[in-house]
C-alpha cells in the first residue's frame, strides 16, 4: 500500500506530489483515537469537549500533513474543504433535531380524536382534547386571505409583466419589495390599529387581512416571475391573430403558466399558514368551536402551540398537545411545499433549456 | 379573424400603420374588453400602494396618540408602564435587545450560510446538490412557532454546558459572565434566528455563487489554481454584493421575528451586559407579550414601538433591494 512517503517520491510532471485519498479518513480516525486517548487521560466527561478535541486535531492534522506533502496552498485547500463540511454537518443538527423531537414527542396524543375535537370543556394543564377548533379557524383565515390575496397578487403581476411601464410600474415593483420585508406583527399591529379605530373586538376575518397583507407580495413575486418566462412568440402569436390582448392574456399567457402561477400561491399558502404574531393581535384564540369568521374570537393551529406553551404553567399534557399541533402544521405545510413543486414539474413551461 | 383576413387581401403591398396606430397597438388597450382588463390590473397594483400608505399613516396615527402623552422619553426610557398615570414608556430597552440578538444572528449565520451555499454549488457530489438544496428550502418552511417551541423545550436545556464552558473561560469579559439560570437569554435567542434566517440567506447566497462566470472559474483552475483559491479569487469577489444583500435579507427577518423570540427568551425590560443571563426583550417580542394585558392606550404604545420596527426594516430592506437591484439578474424575493 502506498503511504505518504512513497508518494512523495514518485515523480509526475504535471502533477505535484498528492496525498492518497484515503488521507482524509486516516487522519479522521487518528484524530478521534488521540482526542479519545487525552479525554480518558485528563479525565473531561464531556463528549462533546471530546469531538472539540477530535475536530481541532483533525484540522490541525490534515493542515500539517498537506502542508509537509503537497505545500502550503494544498493544505489551505484542505483546510478550507473540511471547514465547509463542518458548516453544512453543522447547519443540519438542528434541523434532524427539529424534525425529530416534533415527530417523537407530537406522535404521542396525535390521534382521529385529538383532530375531531376542540378544547371547550379541558381545561389548560389536563391531558385531553384536541385541535379541531384550531384547524377549522386556521383553514377560514388562511382561506378567506388566498380569496384576497391571490386575485390581486395576479392580476398585479400581469399588469407589471404585460402592461407595466413607467413610474407607476417602478414605484410598485419597488413597494412590493419593501412589501416581501415587513414583519408579521406589524401587519397585524395595521389591523388592530383599523379595528382600535372602528372599536372592534377580535375576530377572524381581522386575521385573514393580515395575513393576505403577507401573502401578497408573495404571490406577485412569483407570479412575474412564471409570466416573464413565457415565451414573447406566443404573445405574438395571438395578437398577430387579431386577438386582443385581454384574452391574450387570458388564454394563452396564464394558461401557459398557470403550473407556476398556482405553485407559486400554494407556497405562500403555506407560508401564511405558519404566522401566529398577526393571529394572536386579531383573532386572540379560543378553546371553543367558533365556525364563523366574522364574528367572535377564533382559534388558529400556530396560536394554539403558542397558548399550549404560554398558559400551561408548564403541564406535560399541554406541551404534549403543543408537540402533536406542531406536527400536525407541519406535516399540512410540507403537504403543500411537497404538492405545490410537483405541480411546477408537472406543468414546467418548455423554455427550451 | 376575419378582419386580418381581409386586410392581407385588400391591400397586397402591406400598409405601414400610422403613428397613432402605432402608438395604440404599443399600448394594447383599444378594446373594451382591454380597457376593463387593464383598469382591473393596474388597480390592484395600485391597491397595493394604497395599502403601503394606509399601514404608514395609521400606524403613525396611532402612534401619536400615544407618544404624545408619554411622559418618558419615548426613545431612552428604561421602562414600560401604559397603565399608570402618568403613562411613562420607551423603547430604549427594545432597541438593544433587537440589536443585540440581531447581530449574534448575523455573526453565526452569516458565515455558515455562505459555506453551505458553497458546499452546494462547488463541494458537494453532484447528484447530492439538488436535494440538499432542497431541504433547505423545506427548512425555511417550518413555521416560526415551532422553532420557538423546539427553541424553548429543547435547545434552551441544550446550552447549559455551553454557557458553563464560556462563563468558566470568558466570564471575566462580563459579556459572556453566567448566574446558573435558565438559558433564555439573549445568546439563545441570537443562535435560533440564526438557525431560523439561515435558509434565506443560503438561498441566495447560492442563486449568485451559481451565476459566476463558468470561464472565470475555468480560467482560474487552468493556471493551476486549487478549488479554495478558485473560490477565493473568482466566486467570492463575484458574489460579495449578492451576499451582502442575501445577508440583509436575513437581517430584515431576524428583526421582524416575534414568536420564537417569545417563546425562548425571559423578558424583564432591560438591559444587561452579559448575554447569558436571561432577560432583556425586543419590539417583536414586547409586542406579543404585552398585548394581552394592555388597554387600549397601552395598545397604542405598543403600536408605536411597531412602527419604529416597521421604518428599521424597510431601511434594511431598501438597502437590500438596492444592492440587489445594481445587478438585475436574481431577486431574493421568492427565497
Amino acid at each position: 500500500m502506498s503511504n505518504a512517503a512513497i508518494a512523495d517520491k514518485r515523480p509526475s510532471t504535471l502533477q505535484g506530489a498528492r496525498l492518497p485519498k484515503w488521507s482524509p479518513y486516516a487522519i479522521a480516525g487518528g484524530s478521534v483515537a488521540v482526542a479519545i486517548g487525552i479525554g480518558l487521560a485528563a479525565g473531561l466527561d464531556s463528549r462533546v469537549q471530546w469531538g472539540l478535541i477530535a475536530g481541532l486535531l483533525f484540522v490541525f492534522g490534515t493542515y500539517v500533513i498537506a502542508a509537509r506533502v503537497e505545500g502550503r496552498r494544498q493544505a489551505k485547500d484542505r483546510i478550507a474543504t473540511s471547514l465547509v463540511w463542518v458548516a453544512f454537518l453543522l447547519a443540519v443538527v438542528p434541523l434532524v433535531s427539529l424534525i425529530w423531537e416534533t415527530v417523537q414527542r407530537g406522535v404521542k396524543v396525535l390521534d382521529v380524536y385529538f383532530l375531531t375535537h376542540s378544547m371547550g370543556v379541558v381545561a389548560d394543564a389536563e391531558p385531553g382534547g384536541g385541535i379541531y377548533h384550531a384547524i377549522l379557524g386556521t383553514l377560514e383565515q388562511v382561506g378567506l386571505a388566498t380569496l384576497i390575496a391571490a386575485p390581486v397578487g395576479v392580476l398585479t403581476a400581469i399588469y407589471l409583466v404585460e402592461y407595466g411601464r413607467g413610474n407607476l410600474a417602478r414605484s410598485i415593483t419597488f413597494f412590493v419589495d419593501v412589501m416581501t420585508g415587513i414583519p408579521s406583527i406589524v401587519a397585524g399591529l395595521f389591523i388592530l390599529s383599523l379595528m382600535l379605530m372602528l372599536e372592534m373586538q377580535p375576530f377572524g376575518f381581522a386575521g385573514s387581512l393580515a395575513l393576505a397583507i403577507l401573502m401578497m407580495p408573495v404571490v406577485v413575486r412569483s407570479t412575474e416571475e412564471m409570466l416573464k418566462l413565457v415565451p414573447n412568440e406566443l404573445r405574438e402569436a395571438s395578437l398577430a391573430l387579431g386577438v386582443p390582448k385581454w384574452r391574450t392574456i387570458l388564454k394563452v399567457v396564464v394558461p401557459t403558466s398557470i403550473g407556476g402561477i398556482t405553485t407559486g400561491i400554494m407556497l405562500a399558502v403555506a407560508r401564511i399558514t405558519g404566522e401566529t404574531a398577526p393571529v394572536l393581535l386579531l383573532v386572540f384564540g379560543n378553546s371553543f368551536i367558533n365556525a364563523n369568521p366574522f364574528e367572535g374570537a377564533q382559534a388558529s393551529l400556530p396560536l394554539y402551540i403558542y397558548q399550549q406553551w404560554a398558559n400551561s404553567a408548564g403541564s406535560p399534557a399541554a406541551y404534549d398537545r403543543a408537540w402533536a399541533a406542531s406536527l400536525t402544521l407541519i406535516a399540512f405545510v410540507m403537504l403543500l411545499n411537497l404538492v405545490a413543486r410537483g405541480i411546477a414539474r408537472w406543468k414546467a413551461p418548455k423554455t427550451g433549456r | 379573424m376575419d378582419i386580418s383576413t381581409q386586410k392581407t387581401q385588400a391591400s397586397p403591398p402591406i400598409p405601414q400603420p400610422t403613428d397613432a396606430e402605432q402608438k395604440r397597438a404599443a399600448r394594447g388597450a383599444t378594446r373594451p374588453g382591454d380597457r376593463v382588463f387593464l383598469a382591473l390590473s393596474r388597480g390592484s397594483g395600485i391597491f397595493l400602494l394604497v395599502i403601503m400608505a394606509a399601514i404608514a399613516v395609521f400606524l403613525t396615527y396611532r402612534a401619536s396618540l400615544a407618544i404624545s402623552k408619554d411622559e418618558a422619553n419615548f426613545l431612552t426610557a428604561f421602562e414600560w408602564n401604559t397603565g399608570t398615570i402618568p403613562p411613562k414608556f420607551g423603547i430604549a430597552v427594545l432597541v438593544y435587545g433587537t440589536i443585540v440578538s440581531s447581530i449574534i444572528a448575523m455573526v453565526i449565520a452569516v458565515p455558515i450560510a455562505v459555506a453551505i451555499a458553497l458546499f452546494i454549488t462547488h463541494y458537494a457530489p453532484r447528484k447530492l446538490g439538488g436535494p440538499i438544496a432542497y431541504v433547505i428550502d423545506l427548512l425555511a418552511a417550518v413555521p416560526s412557532i415551532v422553532y420557538g417551541l423546539w427553541g424553548a423545550l429543547i435547545l434552551v436545556p441544550q446550552m447549559d454546558g455551553l454557557f458553563g464552558w464560556l462563563d468558566r473561560y470568558l466570564g471575566w469579559t462580563g459579556i459572556f459572565s453566567w448566574d446558573g439560570g435558565p438559558a433564555r437569554s439573549m445568546l439563545t435567542v441570537g443562535i435560533l434566528l440564526a438557525i431560523m434566517i439561515l435558509p434565506i440567506i443560503t438561498n441566495v447566497s447560492r442563486e449568485v455563487f451559481r451565476q459566476v462566470p463558468q470561464m472565470q472559474e475555468e480560467a482560474a483552475l487552468a493556471l493551476g489554481a486549487t478549488r479554495w483559491e478558485v473560490i477565493r479569487m473568482s466566486v467570492l469577489p463575484f458574489g460579495r454584493s449578492g451576499v451582502i444583500s442575501a445577508s440583509m435579507l436575513g437581517l430584515g427577518r431576524a428583526l421582524g421575528e416575534t414568536m420564537a423570540v417569545a417563546t425562548v427568551l425571559s423578558p424583564d425590560f432591560d438591559i444587561h451586559a452579559s448575554l447569558l443571563n436571561a432577560g432583556g426583550g425586543t419590539f417583536a417580542q414586547n409586542i406579543a407579550s404585552k398585548f394581552g394585558e394592555a388597554s387600549e392606550f397601552g395598545r397604542d404604545a405598543l403600536i408605536a414601538s411597531g412602527l419604529v420596527l416597521f421604518v428599521i426594516t424597510l431601511l434594511v430592506n431598501g438597502a437590500a433591494r438596492a444592492i440587489i437591484a445594481r445587478r438585475k439578474e436574481y431577486s431574493g424575493a421568492n427565497a
